[in-house]
């Protein structure tokens, strides 16, 4: 460059600068890229990417409260929710005001839906209440406390109105704290009670048990692959059929096809008494357990791993190790020294595609898990379809979904995601 | 190569041990089925070792040893356990007649290299059969699959009948069921629909990215190739909820402003739902087999003349295209096999064939989902094994292995 | 590329789609053997009667959640929706649901008594039309348990009498109130007790005894299933499936009535629907709930019909030729101890024990 500034610019052939003329290219590269890339990325944005981000966006959302009874909202500030007595006069008033307009749009209900989550019966005390409150007028049936009260005597308990204050945030932590088995109280952030822990085992044990199945299938997959690697393609070819068959059977069969086996009075028990391998009142438990999870959803997931493994490794040249064994290195050196550090990629790319896929699995481990063995997303379906918490569910999957991609960077940081082969 | 390795008959003192362990270990299964382990092993490994020393020394005539072997296990079993032991006899019995022979006759050289030493050659089958007991994994959940889709009864059991082979116990009505039914012959045909038009656009738009992604400098390519592949890590229930609302937006300003068929909407939900959740697939497959191209090729194309097109065609295309072809593959299955996406995004006439398989494994077991598992995997090796028989015909056809 | 995807798209699809835009509702249920009961009790008498075509949509499991995100997207597909009682007051109380009128909305009695009085308490929400009366029972394998058949509920928690597993549903539900039950709570003092912690602990502390032998499960198909294996000796699951266990298909299983679980299945409307179709909708329920339709549905599934008007005319099974009297949880020698469902405790303390069981059950 400093030869050229000294004579001059140095020219393209129709008489611009090079330098100009290069980055011009170089821009409409970048644009013909990106063009390439724009429409898919634009499908995947819209219709996968901001839905999604939009349905955890529920995990911090909490409007309901300040929406439904906006009066009361403002008077419960005044309230202080420490000192451990009723509010006055004036947020019972307010709190009728709402009430009326809430029965009226049938709002009412929904509300003590969201509440009944953090303080159990308030479903029911709205429900109940709606029905007499709505007979009451907002100016001539003053004063409201004693009124409320003997609609419901909860009104007159502290602990409600402490909990409506607690929970009147638009933006709430309230989803987060519950998925990690803490709650959101007066006082700050608290632990559940003990009887109630349950979600952070589940993470862990979800964490736990992918990590088994991924390390299940490297330690089976690995021999298949190389195998059919090292054998002539005609006959690999024809195991690959072995390999892809399960692929091609409905999840849902394989899954029954498991049940069917395992259980006490399953296929593998029966042969085994028949053998007398086993006493006929001893049968193996291996369904409705950890057990039983580890091995369907490793049978499951098996190809995943074995056909990145196996594309990888058909790469490797077998004149290496040969070259290897040739200068007299054993067996084992060979295969340590040489042929295993080239096929790691193969064992990165399965893995993390066996590990993802499994951390959300749900329909398997609700089949053949029995108690120990399911895994969060159970829990995330439970609360989608189930309780309508899906706020909770929100909470859960946002989690789930920054450990994955918490993994994800790591992994592109180590192998790097451009050596993810699928076959 | 190693087909010339030259082989040669073994000692008795080698073979009659070997012999002899292995109708003992089979003699223990025997043996700890009749109540007595110890002396199951004992005349497993007596029988055994007799018979190969007979064979060897007396007859030595392979084809009637082999006669001789099978029937006369097949019998015992037989006496032991009716059908089942027949049936086990005949296979312990082939088994042990081709095993005495290929360690006698020294068979198992035959095919490694001359200079391994015999452990070599021990660990070698060791792998083998380590490698075999995987493939049994792999495929026995299909082998109970089948059988029990031909069950009289309409429970995943197998039946007293169906273990003494009675023909009672067996029946076709599950079949029967399945090609007469129409929400089974509904839902197959709108698996059919759904599937292929979902990986042909999966396919296509993850391809093209997937080219754009490989050149270099993209701007923001790791965090692009990280939302194209998001679709592969969320929470399936959760991506469930949240695609919900985009395609009802959708389906409401189809069906509304442009005035579609609301069925034909239906049907653009589930696809466009489904290309999604298959894109990740074809993004990595493709992205990775492009690592290996030579953009030489692409860049010599355009010196010769070619458009941007009829090089993708004609120079790009067909070198990627295995990696297409089984980023296609997982598009496909991905749909195929989809439950918890459908059963939020579609509606009662877009139920496809998993969605079925749900409501009949929730609702009411019936073999009938085992059926229609069984004629998949019969079309599946059908056409595998056409794919395989045409690649080597191709290759025969260009000479490039020995016919 | 693009434009050859879309004529693809579009021959293939104008293939199948195509088809009348006459009348057509959509309506909402389980599938399996319960649709098809309902198909020949109402929907091809009402398609008969009026030629409105009526689509099926087995998604009632998924009910809940997908009534609320169409009911957020604005875009409700659904005309009638047939869901069990307690999703029709979450339902109602979400405001996802109609509000009904029983009384001018549905058909009388024969006898002239209104609607209300004939379904009595089973309207257990302003949203709600129950069309049966389902029980949540036990059934039990008859040659695993000797000479010695269980007559009571109690036999569930006894292993020495009656070893072996047993299968229970995989939610508080039902077992909580059996557990109080066997542990010596009296029948009306039940609810009083599972309200406090202490009666929560202990109806676990019950569970917890047989908790090693049980088989937890999650869709009604699986107890028939473990049954028929003899996988479990007992098990849980709704009558009609134990019905068609033991009276279609066969199976050496019986019937442990007692202390079975009263639940109310029943019809929804959902809320913000267009005139049009609130009519169609509420026409289609008028018929599919008057006295002779609900007498008929108990032809094909041996749920008893929620009026009190059709019990008398319940008769025969459409295939067997047997008399259903007997077969339903509603016939006065089954129902000789029964435990009522309480609707109102579920919604306020679901959530709550729900999340005490499933720790249980991780521990």
């Amino acid at each position: 460059m400093t030869d050229a500034t000294q004579s001059g610019p140095m020219l393209a052939a129709d008489g611009t600068p090079l330098k100009k003329s290069l980055a011009r290219s170089l821009r409409r590269r970048k644009l013909r890229a990106l063009a390439l890339i724009a429409p898919l990325l634009l499908f995947v944005m819209l219709s996968f990417v901001i839905p999604i981000v939009s349905m955890l966006m529920r995990s911090v959302e909490n409007g309901i409260v300040a929406e439904t009874l906006p009066l009361t909202v403002v008077e419960l500030q005044n309230w202080d929710a420490e000192g451990g007595e009723l509010p006055d006069e004036a947020l019972y008033a307010a709190f009728i005001k709402d009430m009326i307009v809430a029965v009226e749009a049938k709002t009412h209900t929904r509300l003590g839906t969201r509440l009944n989550y953090e303080q159990t019966g308030m479903s029911s005390m709205f429900r109940k209440s709606g029905r007499n409150i709505k007979r009451l007028d907002p100016e001539a049936d003053a004063p409201f406390k004693e009124k409320l009260i003997e609609i419901h005597d909860g009104w007159g308990d502290v602990e409600t109105w402490r909990t409506i204050k607690t929970h009147a945030v638009p933006i709430t932590n309230g989803y987060f704290l519950n998925a990690v088995d803490m709650r959101r109280t007066p006082e700050g952030a608290q632990a559940q009670p003990e009887d109630k822990q349950i979600l952070i085992k589940l993470f862990g044990r979800t964490l736990m048990m992918s990590l088994i199945i991924t390390g299940a299938c490297i330690l089976l997959a690995y021999p298949v692959s190389y195998l059919l690697a090292t054998l002539p393609m005609r006959v690999s070819n024809l195991l690959m059929i072995l390999v892809l068959l399960p692929f091609w059977t409905s999840l849902l069969v394989r899954t029954s096809a498991w049940k069917v086996m395992l259980q006490q009075q399953g296929v593998i028990n029966e042969t085994l008494v028949w053998l007398g391998l086993v006493a006929d009142d001893a049968r193996l438990v291996i369904i409705n357990n950890q057990f039983g999870t580890i091995i369907a959803m490793t049978h499951i997931l098996l190809p995943f791993m074995i056909l990145p493994m196996y594309s990888v490794m058909q790469t490797i040249p077998p004149s290496y190790t040969r070259a290897a064994k040739s200068m007299g290195a054993t067996n084992w050196t060979t295969f340590w020294r040489i042929y295993f550090p080239q096929s790691i990629p193969g064992i990165g790319a399965g893995s993390i595609l066996v590990f993802i896929l499994a951390i959300g699995y749900y329909i398997t481990p609700e089949i053949v898990g029995g108690t120990k063995g399911v895994f969060i997303s159970n829990r995330i379906a439970y609360h989608i379809s189930s309780s309508l918490n899906w706020g909770l569910a929100a909470a859960l999957g946002t989690i789930l979904l920054a450990v994955v991609l918490l993994l994800y960077w790591c992994y592109d940081k180590i192998v790097g995601i451009d050596n993810v082969k699928l076959g | 190569m190693a087909a010339l390795t030259p082989i040669s008959r073994k000692p008795l003192s080698v073979v009659l041990p070997t012999v002899a362990i292995a109708g003992g270990f089979v003699g223990m299964f025997v043996g700890a089925g009749q109540g007595n382990v110890l002396l199951g092993i004992l005349i497993g490994a007596a029988l055994m070792a007799g018979l190969a020393w007979v064979y060897i020394t007396v007859l030595d005539n392979e084809r009637v040893a082999r006669w001789i072997t099978v029937l006369g296990l097949g019998a015992i079993g037989f006496f032991f356990a009716g059908i089942t032991g027949l049936i086990a006899g005949l296979l312990v019995g082939w088994f042990f007649a081709f095993f005495i022979f290929w360690l006698y006759e020294g068979r198992y050289r035959q095919k490694l290299l001359p200079y391994l030493t015999g452990r070599q050659v021990f660990e070698h089958y060791l792998f083998r059969v380590i490698c075999g007991a995987i493939f049994v994994f792999l495929i026995t959940p299909i082998l109970v699959v089948l059988p029990l889709s031909f069950n009289a009864q309409d429970f995943f059991t197998f039946t007293p009948e169906m273990l003494r082979l009675d023909p009672e116990g067996y029946s076709l009505k599950h079949y029967r069921d399945f090609f007469t039914n129409n929400e089974w012959q509904r839902s197959f045909k709108n698996s059919l629909i759904i599937a292929p038009i979902a990986t042909i656009i999966s396919v296509s738009l993850g391809t093209l990215a997937a080219i754009g992604l490989s050149q270099s400098h993209v701007p923001g390519r790791r965090a692009i190739m990280g939302i194209l592949i998001s679709p592969m890590i969320v929470p399936l229930i959760i991506s469930a909820t949240g695609m919900f609302f985009f395609y009802s937006d959708i389906g409401r300003f189809l069906e509304g402003t442009l005035g579609m068929d609301k069925n034909f909407v239906g049907y653009v939900k589930v696809i466009l739902a489904h290309a999604v959740l298959g894109i990740p697939f074809v993004i990595i497959t493709v992205t990775a087999t492009l690592v290996g191209f030579d953009q030489s090729l692409t860049r010599a194309a355009a010196n010769m003349g070619a458009g941007p097109v009829r090089t993708f065609f004609k120079i790009q295309m067909p070198l990627i295209l295995p990696g297409v072809i089984s980023g296609g593959l997982f598009a496909f299955i991905t749909s195929f096999d989809e439950v918890v996406v459908v059963l939020f995004v579609g509606s009662a006439s877009q139920k496809t064939l998993p969605w079925q398989m749900f409501t009949g494994l929730r609702e009411q077991i019936s073999p009938t989902i085992l059926a229609v598992a069984t004629i998949l995997v019969v079309i599946s090796i059908a056409l595998l094994t056409t794919v395989e028989l045409l690649r080597r015909r191709s290759e025969r056809l260009r000479g490039l292995s020995p016919a | 590329m693009k434009v050859t995807i879309t004529t693809l798209m579009a021959s293939a699809l104008a293939a199948v789609a195509g088809g009348a835009m006459a009348q057509e509702m959509t309506i909402v249920s389980w599938g399996g053997a319960y649709s098809k009961s309902q198909l020949k009790a109402y929907h091809e008498p009402y398609s008969e009667k009026t030629g409105i075509t009526i689509l099926n949509d087995d998604s009632s499991n998924e009910a809940v959640a997908k009534l609320r995100a169409m009911n957020e997207a604005g875009n409700i597909t659904w005309d009638v929706v047939d869901v069990v009682a307690s999703d029709a007051i979450r339902l109602c109380d979400e405001g996802l649901a109609m509000e009904i009128d029983h009384d001018t909305m549905l058909e009388p009695a024969p006898d002239g008594s209104p609607a209300s009085e004939d379904f009595g308490e089973l309207i257990v929400s302003d949203c709600y039309i129950p069309s049966i009366v389902y029980s949540t029972t036990f059934g039990y394998r008859t040659d695993l348990v000797g000479d010695n058949p269980p007559t009571e509920i109690c036999a569930v928690f006894d292993l020495e009498t009656y070893p072996g597993k047993r299968s229970l549903e995989k939610r508080p539900i039902n077992n909580m109130e059996w557990a109080l039950l066997c542990d010596g709570v009296a029948k009306d003092d039940v609810y009083d007790v599972l309200a406090t912690p202490e009666g929560q602990d202990q109806a676990l502390a019950k569970l917890d005894t047989i908790k090693d032998s049980v088989v937890w499960w999650s869709a009604g198909a699986d107890t028939p299933q473990l049954l028929a294996d003899g996988e479990v000796v007992m098990g849980s699951t709704y009558n009609g499936r134990l019905f068609s266990v033991i009276e279609e298909q066969n199976q050496p299983v019986a019937m442990l009535w007692d202390a079975q679980v009263f639940d109310i299945d029943g019809w929804i409307i959902p809320a913000g629907l267009d005139e049009e179709r609130k009519q169609r909708a509420l026409d289609y329920l008028r018929f599919a709930t008057d006295t002779q339709r609900l007498a008929d549905q108990a032809k094909y599934i041996s749920y008893g019909p929620a009026r009190a008007s059709s019990a008398p005319l319940v008769g025969q099974h459409a295939e067997l030729g047997i008399d259903m009297a007997p077969h339903m949880p509603t016939d006065p020698e089954n129902a000789k101890n029964t435990f009522l469902y309480n609707y109102e405790f579920w919604a306020d303390y679901r959530d709550d024990i729900d999340a005490k069981f499933q720790a249980w059950l991780a521990q």
